[in-house]
């Protein structure tokens, strides 16, 4: 039994078509990442998928149970930590944790031993509300809120926005661990360096899939000559580069500009070119693509 | 049950800790029940009147004494044409004129007395008319004075009128009831309004909706702690109508507390309903405001359902709170009990039964 299996899933908001047919499959165990911009419909698929709105179109099974037949029984299964803080912020914490338990029907000393990991790390704050709590602690706190009636699969929206980096990558650390009890995950990022710690992502644009692969299959699908360029004047580079011919795309990546260029495409003549107009130490190399690189290139090909 | 008792205890945790609501809880009633009760009288004082005096006898100079004595009147100024006392009149420094004409003592003794002219100003209808009944009841109180002093019998003792229920026709008796009804409607029914809204709002119901609890056990947590802070409300409203102005229910508590728990939870419903329809505070609000508008002018609250045009009689009769006040005010002025007021309670126990299970059944755990 798959964890997770969505079929051509459609949604619409009044006009917007926040879905289009998205099809895939999440295995038992699994850590499968959802990578896209804002608006791609992320968040859409994971209310759809957590019973909380309705498709429009096409069907869904969360632990082989259907998402609008036996959505009571999906909720005793599943665990969601929505993308912006939802917990009341006028109850403490081990107050917040406990009511959680409670309408699960249990306690929190019942599945104490799967989120003590995490929990340890702000039970010297029990006593404080949530409210009250950083960022990096208030979405510790909302893991073990949804964890805490020990649910096969776990739900992510976006859960690391707006945390700083080290608590990011500490985040990813109690995802592992959690994956190692077998819990299957669905997790949403905008951050490409996360999608590199998933088993399989898919991205998503505008309501549609654009590809389903592990992260080193999605870098395998850049086929292109991909250069870095950099220089003094940034910007004019970006303007002469996009005009110059052999080169598909260019667009800022970091501190230098990406080149998606055509096989025929000249280096050295480029660079020779742009020292004849007047710019100064400019430098082009040949450079792995990222997974941002293949979004940006699927995204332009439609 | 046991997760009806956890969300009851997350509310109650919520209330208390809220920096605002339990101190509202118990100012609100405070100070509608100490302040509004002073300024909602019906009973007109300090009329300012100018009497134009075209008589000079012993009788005019009488009643210019008893105006003028009256707490009811100021009495402006006795001047001796009409056209000065209009202009007073249209400067606003008097509400009333009254003109005695020439031969009015002479024929008041003769027992073919002239006619008095009384003109009042009506843009302030109620102090114009108010102005003009007390006016005609002192003139005719003189008149019937000195009649009575001639010998002749007068008309005036014919009428005895009295007031049952409420024997000095006090406003403030008919309006103390209407004003505990009204902080119910305002408490028990935005409180749980804002309350389930501000869920939405802070996003803690999409947490709550991907558990199991059901619809039922979540709306019965939204409706009994308000129902409890109701019986708060309107026990404290209650103890100040008996130490501030002496008005304690001629019926039961009893008979008050049904008809208050079945109230209490038909606004809660209302409230809840509303709150299930809306996104955000405004539109909760700007809905809540609508409906309470219509409780408070078109229930019966101010002005008796009696005297509105049929259709609008007709309308009151789908509003829970008139119920309610029929009762109030039967029981705390005239001692009606429960039973004789059935039809009543059977209409606020349905409108309780329909709103809450309205409101259950319209929120909605999947969109």
């Amino acid at each position: 039994m798959k964890a997770i299996e969505a079929d051509n899933l459609s949604k619409r908001y009044a006009k917007t078509e926040a879905l289009c047919g998205v099809s895939f499959e999440v295995e038992e165990g699994e850590l499968f990442g959802l990578i896209g911009p804002d608006g791609a419909g992320k968040t859409t698929l994971f209310r759809l998928l957590t019973t909380l709105i309705v498709p429009d179109g096409g069907t869904a099974s969360v632990g082989g149970l259907d998402i609008v037949r036996d959505y009571r029984r999906i909720r005793e299964l599943v665990g969601y930590m929505p993308g912006r803080f939802s917990l009341y912020p006028d109850l403490s914490v081990e107050e917040n944790l406990a009511f959680f338990a409670a309408l699960f029907g249990v306690r929190i000393a019942d599945n104490y031993e799967l989120i003590a990991p995490i929990y340890r790390q702000i039970e010297p704050f029990r006593r404080r509300r949530a409210g009250k709590l950083s960022g990096g602690m208030k979405q510790k706190l909302a893991l073990c809120c949804a964890l805490v009636h020990r649910p096969s699969i776990l739900f992510l929206d976006e859960p690391t926005t707006g945390v700083d980096a080290v608590s990011r990558s500490e985040f990813w650390d109690m995802l592992f661990e959690l994956k190692a009890r077998g819990i299957s995950m669905l997790v949403s990022t905008p951050y490409m360096d996360e999608a590199r710690r998933c088993d399989r992502i898919a991205l998503i644009d505008r309501g549609s899939l654009l590809g389903i692969d592990t992260p080193g299959g999605i870098l395998h699908r850049f086929r292109e000559p991909l250069y870095a360029l950099s220089g003094d004047d940034m910007y004019g580079l970006l303007i002469e580069a996009r005009r110059a011919s052999g080169i598909r795309k260019c667009y800022p990546f970091g501190a230098a500009h990406h080149l998606i260029a055509t096989s025929d495409f000249d280096p050295t003549a480029f660079v020779r070119e742009l020292a004849a107009r007047g710019f100064q130490k400019v430098e082009i190399v040949p450079t792995e693509p990222g997974i941002e690189d293949v979004f940006i290139q699927l995204m332009h090909h439609e | 049950m046991r997760t009806l008792f956890v969300l009851l205890d997350k509310e109650v945790r919520q209330f208390f800790r809220n920096p605002f609501l339990p101190r509202m809880v118990v100012l609100f009633p405070l100070l509608v029940m100490l302040v509004i009760p002073w300024i909602t009288t019906f009973d007109v004082r300090h009329i300012g009147v100018a009497v134009v005096d075209h008589d000079r006898s012993e009788v005019t100079a009488r009643l210019i004494t008893k105006i003028g004595a009256s707490d009811y009147f100021s009495l402006f100024d006795v001047v001796d044409d009409y056209t000065s006392a209009l202009r007073h009149l249209e400067a606003g420094e008097v509400d009333a004129i009254l003109e005695i004409p020439s031969g009015f003592g002479r024929g008041l003794e003769l027992g073919t007395p002239e006619r008095v002219t009384i003109s009042a100003n009506g843009v302030n209808a109620v102090k114009g008319s108010a102005g003009m009944q007390y006016l005609i009841r002192v003139v005719t109180q003189t008149c019937s004075e000195l009649q009575a002093e001639r010998g002749i019998p007068s008309l005036a003792d014919a009428v005895v009128v009295q007031n049952r229920y409420n024997p000095t026709l006090e406003y403030r008796n008919f309006m103390l009831p209407a004003l505990m009804i009204m902080l119910l409607i305002m408490i028990c029914g935005f409180l749980p309004a804002l309350n389930l809204v501000g869920e939405k709002e802070a996003g803690t119901i999409e947490q709550i909706n991907v558990t199991p609890v059901s619809r039922f056990t979540f709306t019965l947590a939204k409706l009994i702690p308000f129902w409890l802070v109701g019986f708060v409300v309107l026990t404290i409203a209650m103890l100040l109508a008996w130490a501030v102005y002496g008005l304690t229910p001629a019926g039961t508590i009893g008979a008050i507390a049904l008809a208050a728990a079945l109230f209490v939870l038909t606004m809660s419903g209302i409230g809840v309903v509303i709150a299930n329809y809306s996104v955000n505070m405004q539109q909760t609000m700007f809905m809540m405001y609508f409906f309470v508008m219509v409780f408070v002018l078109m229930s019966g609250l101010i002005t008796p359902v009696e005297s509105m045009p049929e259709w609008a009689e007709w309308i009151t009769r789908f509003l829970p709170p008139r119920y309610f006040i029929d009762i109030m005010r039967a029981v705390y002025l005239k001692g009606t009990t429960i039973a004789e007021l059935g039809w009543n309670y059977g209409a606020l126990a349905l409108s309780a039964v329909i709103f809450d299970l309205w409101a259950a059944l319209s929120y909605r755990k999947q969109a």
